[in-house]
């Protein structure tokens, strides 16, 4: 009779946040229970999509409507939008209390501000109250920034990029082709695979890509310091400045371009800066909620099955969650996210779980750095690397890669159209000490192997999986190097 | 400081150590211990079937099928296809096979209705011989957000 329609009042299934925990979490609450009533809350306008693209396989697609279509090309050569689901597999909110069969429903634009546990219900932006029976913090969280760029001003501010979302890919993309030079300052994951894809953009448009960080090397934080230093020059093959040991002291805006200053008296002067510092999980509603947030890593706490209390689990990179093998931890990996929402789906519909299948994660810098990595994969541990010797028999990475070996997720891919001319390849006099071309990692605490590398070498994960799960002391890590098969393909 | 051995060389940087080994030092099998499996472990990713003969409907290798707008059509004709004690499995089950079928015709664009087995079909991509909708499931259900594939059921494997 010309009502408008209304929000639904209650969401059996609500789950707060619509990034990829979410949507993990969604798919097994449906496949559980059956005809499950699911509501997605999101403050973004998207509907749920994965994220390592954005930083990966986008910058290196040939369709120049990348940027609008955020479709990009698998290992096996098919086709994928970075969007879990399309929009036709979704039901509208307003339809979700009607559906016979029920559905997921994902309420965009909005944001849940206020959390009342005790009257099971949360309350919007707009002041929209939704009652749940079962919820799921999934809130990700927002970049980090440096303090002394948000203090420097509105003309330095508007010319930084702190890269998430879907906007800020679109956005650092235009940004790419329309300045001369860009700073990133950051050496991790995000930064490193930022650098090394407009690296890889600057040869074509002249683009200079500086890339400057604290550490003594790329990935300084993660990986061992030889295999570190070994890294970043690959990454500077891949076109970027790399500027180690860099501290910024003061970053100020003149005649229309950036001027960074170092600790150490370095000035470098840009026009655009990316920060990749490092991510502050989102615990708004610990307050309104009485959720307990850990001091040591951020992130709500929660135990091994993900619970917070009673009927609230949180996933994905804003739990700090018991890892019964591992210890206390926060995780902020796309993998992660997968096996943590589905797990707390599992748990919301009855199971009671704990998280025990480890997740993975994984970093591409340019044609001759590939790795998988699971566990806890911290640089200042001790580690030993077992690595393949060269022989005249070798032949370059790329060229093995080309045979199709590179499966490593469903969810991820590695460029296939890389070149096969690879930039070094090794002769029998070369000093095979230095050639990190592919082995295993090892990263141990207390004798035990905690985390595990696989340089360059593929579909090994499972055994790694493994020797982190059984969590025994091995007396010779070379012959658990063994199991890896490292000198095959 | 670098120890050459006979064959495999190894040298140790601080905390870190350092080996390099060539296939022939590779060649022997391994030593290391490793804790025997219990394929009943309730931790445990489960594959397609539960041990107790149930199916596992939120197994990775199913995509979203179990999950997407037509999840309880799809369920129910598994279900009766795979618990079908006829000869010719799944002949009793035509009414659900149908229903599903109807669901997914509404979908076209998360059920695209391919003709035959695409040649890119992984053994992954479907999991049962009965409803051919699973065996046309096409990539973006498939992909979305599964993890490692090794460890993700097919059965069997």
């Amino acid at each position: 009779e010309g009502l408008p329609e209304a929000l639904p009042a209650h969401a059996p299934y609500l789950l707060i946040g619509g990034g990829t925990a979410s949507f993990a979490a969604a798919r097994s609450i449906r496949a559980r229970d059956p005809g499950a009533k699911v509501l997605i809350v999101t403050d973004e306008p998207d509907l749920p999509y994965m994220r390592p693209p954005l930083s990966k396989e986008l910058w290196f697609s040939d369709d120049p409507a990348v940027t609008d279509t955020l479709r990009f090309k698998q290992w096996n050569g098919k086709e994928r939008s970075i969007y879990f689901q399309p929009p036709s597999f979704y039901i509208r909110p307003e339809d979700l209390d009607g559906a016979e069969n029920g559905g997921v429903a994902v309420l965009n634009n909005r944001k849940v501000v206020y959390m009342d546990v005790r009257g099971n219900k949360v309350k919007l932006d707009d002041d929209t109250e939704i009652s749940y029976d079962k919820c799921l913090i999934a809130t990700g969280g927002i970049p980090r920034n440096l303090q002394l760029i948000e203090r420097a001003g509105e003309e330095v501010m508007k010319r930084t990029t702190l890269f998430r979302k879907i906007e800020d890919f679109k956005s650092l993309d235009k940004v790419s082709r329309n300045v001369k030079s860009v700073t990133i300052i950051g050496g991790g994951f995000l930064g490193s695979e930022l650098a090394c894809a407009l690296g890889r953009r600057s040869t074509e448009s002249g683009l200079e890509v500086i890339q400057m960080f604290p550490e003594k090397g790329n990935m300084g934080k993660v990986l061992p310091e030889y295999l570190s230093n070994w890294t970043t020059e690959k990454v500077k093959k891949e076109g970027v400045k790399v500027l180690t040991e860099a501290l910024v002291k003061s970053v100020t805006c003149k005649d229309d371009q950036l001027e960074i200053k170092l600790k150490d008296g370095r000035v470098v002067t840009t026009d655009h800066i990316v920060a990749a510092v490092g991510l502050e999980p989102n615990v708004d509603l610990a307050k309104s909620a009485g959720l307990e947030v850990d001091s040591d890593f951020g992130g709500y706490r929660v135990n091994a099955e993900l619970q917070a209390r009673s009927n609230i689990w949180v996933a994905g990179d804003a739990a700090c969650f018991y890892d019964i093998r591992l210890g206390r931890r926060r995780v902020e990996h796309h993998d992660h996210a997968v096996v943590s929402g589905r797990l707390a789906g599992e748990n919301m519909t009855g199971a009671s779980k704990p998280y025990w299948h480890q997740s993975m994660f994984w970093s591409d810098l340019g044609p001759d750095v590939g790795y998988e990595a699971i566990g806890i994969v911290d640089s200042s541990l001790p580690t030993v690397g077992v690595f393949a010797k060269a022989t005249a028999k070798d032949t370059p990475k790329a060229a093995t890669e080309m045979s199709g070996t590179g499966i490593r997720s469903e969810s991820e891919t590695e460029d296939t159209a890389v070149s096969p001319v690879a930039s070094d390849t090794p002769s029998p006099a070369a000093e095979n000490k230095d050639d990190f071309g592919k082995g295993v990692i090892f990263y141990l605490r207390d004798k035990v192997v905690v985390g595990i590398i696989l340089w360059n070498v593929f579909n090994r994960m499972p055994i790694a999986r493994k020797i982190i799960k059984d969590g025994e002391e091995h007396a010779d890590l070379n012959e658990v190097a063994k199991l890896f098969n490292i000198h095959e393909d | 400081m670098s120890l050459s051995g006979v064959f495999c060389s190894y040298r140790q940087e601080g905390k870190d150590k350092i080996i390099f080994v060539t296939k022939e030092d590779h060649e022997a099998s391994s030593n290391a211990e490793l804790v025997e499996e219990d394929p009943n472990d309730p931790y445990e990713e489960q594959g397609l079937i539960l041990p107790g003969g149930d199916i596992n409907w939120n197994c990775p290798c199913l995509g979203g099928m179990a999950s997407g707008p037509c999840g309880t059509e799809f369920k129910d004709a598994f279900s009766c296809f795979h618990y079908s004690k006829e000869e010719i499995k799944g002949s009793d089950f035509m009414e659900q096979f149908t229903a599903m079928q109807q669901c997914l015709q509404l979908y076209p664009e998360l059920y695209p209705q391919e003709d035959e087995a695409s040649p890119k079909q992984s053994s992954k991509d479907s999991a049962a011989e009965g409803p051919s909708a699973a065996n046309s499931n096409p990539a973006p259900e498939q992909d979305s957000d599964t993890s490692n594939p090794n460890t993700e059921s097919s059965p069997g494997s």
